[in-house]
């Protein structure tokens, strides 16, 4: 388990302190948690439950509840490969198979050096640029299988990592 | 503002300036880009910072404005340039097109004709978009002002008719309010068609401390971006109809549940209510009405399910995503317990238009029992992907080819899926089905919240049902074994079936666990998760069995089931494919074919893998699919 430290905890209790005045501020907190460290592992929830008084297990069952929150750290780029009806019959398979071949790493899994994780997204909504690919939120447009190298490379050469 | 006195005034300037804009007066012109997602993505930004550059070097700017409008709805065309008042429609613009544009028509009035939208079936060049057959059939009721108004500025949206429903409610008695809506006909447009004033008038009737309107924009149906693209173009829109509802009912608060992954809309919202906030028109005692009303945002977190709205409440609340059973209804006992309506985005989108110009004006179109309009999400394999409104009662045919401009490629068209997962496919047959809630179901799919993805014949029903399931089966929340299991089992059976090894029993197991499935599950995600394997049973049942009998798939999509052939008479016997096969199970001949120097090489069928390497190594098209 990762070791959390002050300054971790005191933001952790700051962003629960942001939603004081909420009935019901747990999803609002995990979300603020998971945009700000990429992933809400144990010792993180046990915190908040002590800020909030929420249950460690209610909080876990939040957690493993909804495809944005995780519990083990993400990669540095995250390759959303939007897998909604629109995307799929236009071939986002074959798009997050490339990624996959190409990774090494099925989707939900992040390289061994931390670099990249994919993920296959439901529908992003944009659906009249199908197949669509986000990575750390920019869209890439109508993709084809022979782009994804390109894409990958781009984006190693950038660096980062473990 | 703090008077309806002032409201009026601030509307009639807001309108004089927004129609200046749009007609040119004073010899202005506006060049408007749109701001959604798709044309985002592709560079919009880049275009606006251009023409702003350009704008400013030649010193126009007090004759030419540019800046960001919604959604045009025509997505598959952006990122889209409209230039006012000459209504001209320039699409697939690059930034390197900008240039030309600002040097031709925005100097010197003359219209670049290589960016004109080309009719697909004419090979037309249109210049406005009016005249553009993706649009004409088209009314704009629930996107109202999309594409027109700059959604960022509670001005322009004023100027395009905003809060002058609200500003009529509040002058009526609640009950008023109710009736208004119910003789609209409004029915719910989050799929299940729910009669809008019935639901208003059952919380209207429960008397509590407090009551809530809820707001539903987790629009999980994957290939459906309706709301998405209203949240986007015209948020105000929504809010307005969101206090209208709160006033009928007697709520003060009112909660939107947006989809985290759509950041924009959740941008566009929040800057709305800030700026309703500023104006006088959300807050305490609005404009001396007495009527008190604020508007607060939740983000969904990937959970297909909290569309259902009792476990959007749950997830409202802080907890699990799960369905709560019903009765009690919300409009019982929702959010917190208090007394709560749910209406999707689109629903309420539409009320503004019904205070405003009246529910028979709403009811205008539509067939009996369906009023108004609806917005879909066309998308897959047909020309125009895009966003649609059509009149209630446009067949399918009008949808498919007059609006989205057919199957592209000359391919042959198959099945349009209608309800996402929940609903089903209609087929040729279908297509001249006039399109409202109760024909949609009659004819073994449904309306849905809109998402409409055509299919042409390379696509393989049976993946499609096994796409759906797939989504069902990982998208269940766990709560009733049913859904649990039964899906996960029904995915199984569509898996072997893909693979080649299903049974005909399996068919018979497949309609049985379907059965089960939905009588015996809690929400609507497990009561309608085998829609899609019974509507393509039903249409395709010969695919199907092609895939257990034969063991081939006719639309070649199912991998596993992919025969991997070389004819022998045009290949060269480079040997590419035998060096890129993974296993080695190419291996050359002793047959040379005529013209040819080389032996030929052949496939081993029972080693292949189906990875489909030989294939894109092949220069000379010799290696084929069966």
């Amino acid at each position: 388990m990762a070791h959390i430290s002050d300054a971790g905890v005191t933001k952790i209790c700051e962003i629960c302190d942001r939603y004081a005045n909420e009935k019901t501020p747990l999803m609002m907190i995990l979300s603020d948690i998971q945009n700000e460290y990429g992933y809400i592992p144990l010792d993180v929830q046990q915190i908040v439950s002590e800020k909030t008084g929420i249950s460690v297990a209610e909080i876990y069952g939040v957690v493993t509840f909804y495809s944005f929150f995780s519990l083990e750290p993400k990669g540095k780029y995250v390759i959303g490969c939007c897998m909604g009806t629109a995307c799929y019959v236009k071939g986002a398979q074959l798009v997050m198979d490339k990624f996959s071949e190409i990774l090494g790493i099925a989707p939900g899994e992040t390289t061994a050096d931390g670099m990249f994780t994919i993920d296959a997204l439901r529908c992003i909504g944009a659906c009249g640029i199908a197949p669509a690919v986000t990575i750390n939120g920019k869209v890439y447009p109508k993709l084809s299988v022979d782009q994804v190298p390109g894409i990958v490379a781009e984006y190693k050469a950038l660096g980062g990592g473990n | 503002m703090k008077t309806f006195a002032e409201l009026d005034a601030k509307i009639c300037n807001c309108t004089e300036a927004l129609q200046g804009k749009i007609k040119g007066a004073d010899g202005t012109r506006a060049i408007l880009l749109c701001g959604g997602t798709g044309c985002l993505s592709s560079n919009s930004m880049d275009i606006k910072a251009k023409f702003e550059k350009l704008i400013a070097d030649n010193n126009m700017g007090d004759k030419v404005t540019c800046n960001i409008v919604g959604c045009f709805g025509f997505c598959s065309q952006g990122p889209f340039v409209k230039i006012f008042p000459e209504d001209t429609l320039y699409r697939l613009v690059q930034v390197e097109d900008v240039e030309e544009i600002f040097e031709k028509d925005i100097k010197n009035g003359e219209i670049v004709e290589r960016l004109l939208y080309v009719e697909p079936l004419t090979g037309e060049k249109v210049a406005k978009q009016e005249d553009i057959n993706f649009y004409k059939k088209q009314k704009r009721i629930a996107l109202h002002g999309c594409g027109v108004i700059n959604p960022e500025d509670i001005n322009e949206a004023m100027g395009e008719g905003a809060f002058v429903g609200l500003k009529r409610a509040l002058s009526m008695s609640q009950k008023e309010v109710i009736d208004e809506v119910l003789a609209s006909g409004l029915r719910g447009r989050g799929g299940a068609g729910f009669p809008s004033g019935r639901k208003w008038s059952f919380a209207y009737a429960n008397e509590a401390d407090q009551k809530y309107v809820v707001c539903n924009g987790d629009e999980g149906d994957p290939g459906a971006f309706m709301d998405r693209s209203i949240l986007e173009g015209n948020p105000f829109a929504v809010l307005e109809g969101m206090m209208i509802a709160g006033y009928a009912i007697g709520a003060t608060e009112g909660y939107f549940y947006v989809r985290a992954e759509y950041p924009i809309a959740v941008a566009r919202l929040k800057n709305a209510i800030k700026q309703m906030n500023e104006a006088g028109i959300l807050g305490e005692n609005i404009m001396g009405s007495g009527f008190s009303f604020q508007a607060h945002i939740r983000l969904g977190a990937g959970a297909f399910v909290c569309g259902e709205e009792t476990a959007l409440l749950n997830s409202i609340e802080g907890k699990r995503g799960m369905p709560r059973p019903r009765p009690p209804f919300p409009a019982v006992k929702g959010l917190w317990g208090k007394p709560t309506i749910v209406n999707n985005v689109e629903t309420l989108a539409c009320v503004p238009y019904i205070l405003r110009e009246g529910a028979e004006k709403f009811a205008e179109c539509g067939t009996e029992k369906s009023k108004g309009t609806k917005v879909f999400a066309l998308g897959g394999k047909v020309n125009n992907v895009g966003l649609v409104e059509i009149p209630m009662g446009t067949t399918l045919r009008e949808l498919i080819y007059d609006i989205g401009g057919g199957i592209p490629n000359g391919k042959e068209f198959k099945a349009i899926q209608t309800g996402g997962p929940s609903g089903g496919c209609l087929t040729k047959e279908a297509l001249d089905e006039p399109i409202d809630f109760d024909n949609l179901v009659a004819k073994g799919s449904m309306m849905g919240s809109g998402g409409a993805i055509v299919m042409d014949e390379d696509n393989c029903m049976v993946d499609v049902a096994k796409f759906y399931m797939e989504f069902i089966c990982d998208e269940s929340c766990g709560k009733c074994s049913p859904c649990r299991i039964g899906t996960k089992r029904m995915l199984e059976i569509l898996t072997r079936i893909t693979e080649g090894n299903g049974t005909m029993e399996d068919l018979e197991e497949l309609e049985e666990l379907g059965k089960t499935v939905k009588a015996n599950s809690l929400c609507a995600l497990g009561q309608t998760a085998a829609n899609p394997i019974i509507s393509t049973l039903t249409h395709f049942k010969d695919e199907y069995l092609a895939h257990i009998v034969d063991k081939k798939c006719p639309a070649k999509v199912c991998k596993k089931l992919i025969q991997y052939t070389i004819v022998q008479d045009q290949c060269f016997g480079c040997g590419m494919c035998a060096k890129a096969c993974p296993v080695g199970c190419i291996q050359q001949t002793d047959y040379t074919a005529p013209g040819k120097k080389l032996k030929s090489y052949q496939i081993d069928a029972s080693k292949c893998v189906k990875c489909g390497a030989c294939l894109a190594t092949c220069k000379f098209k010799a290696i084929i699919q069966k």
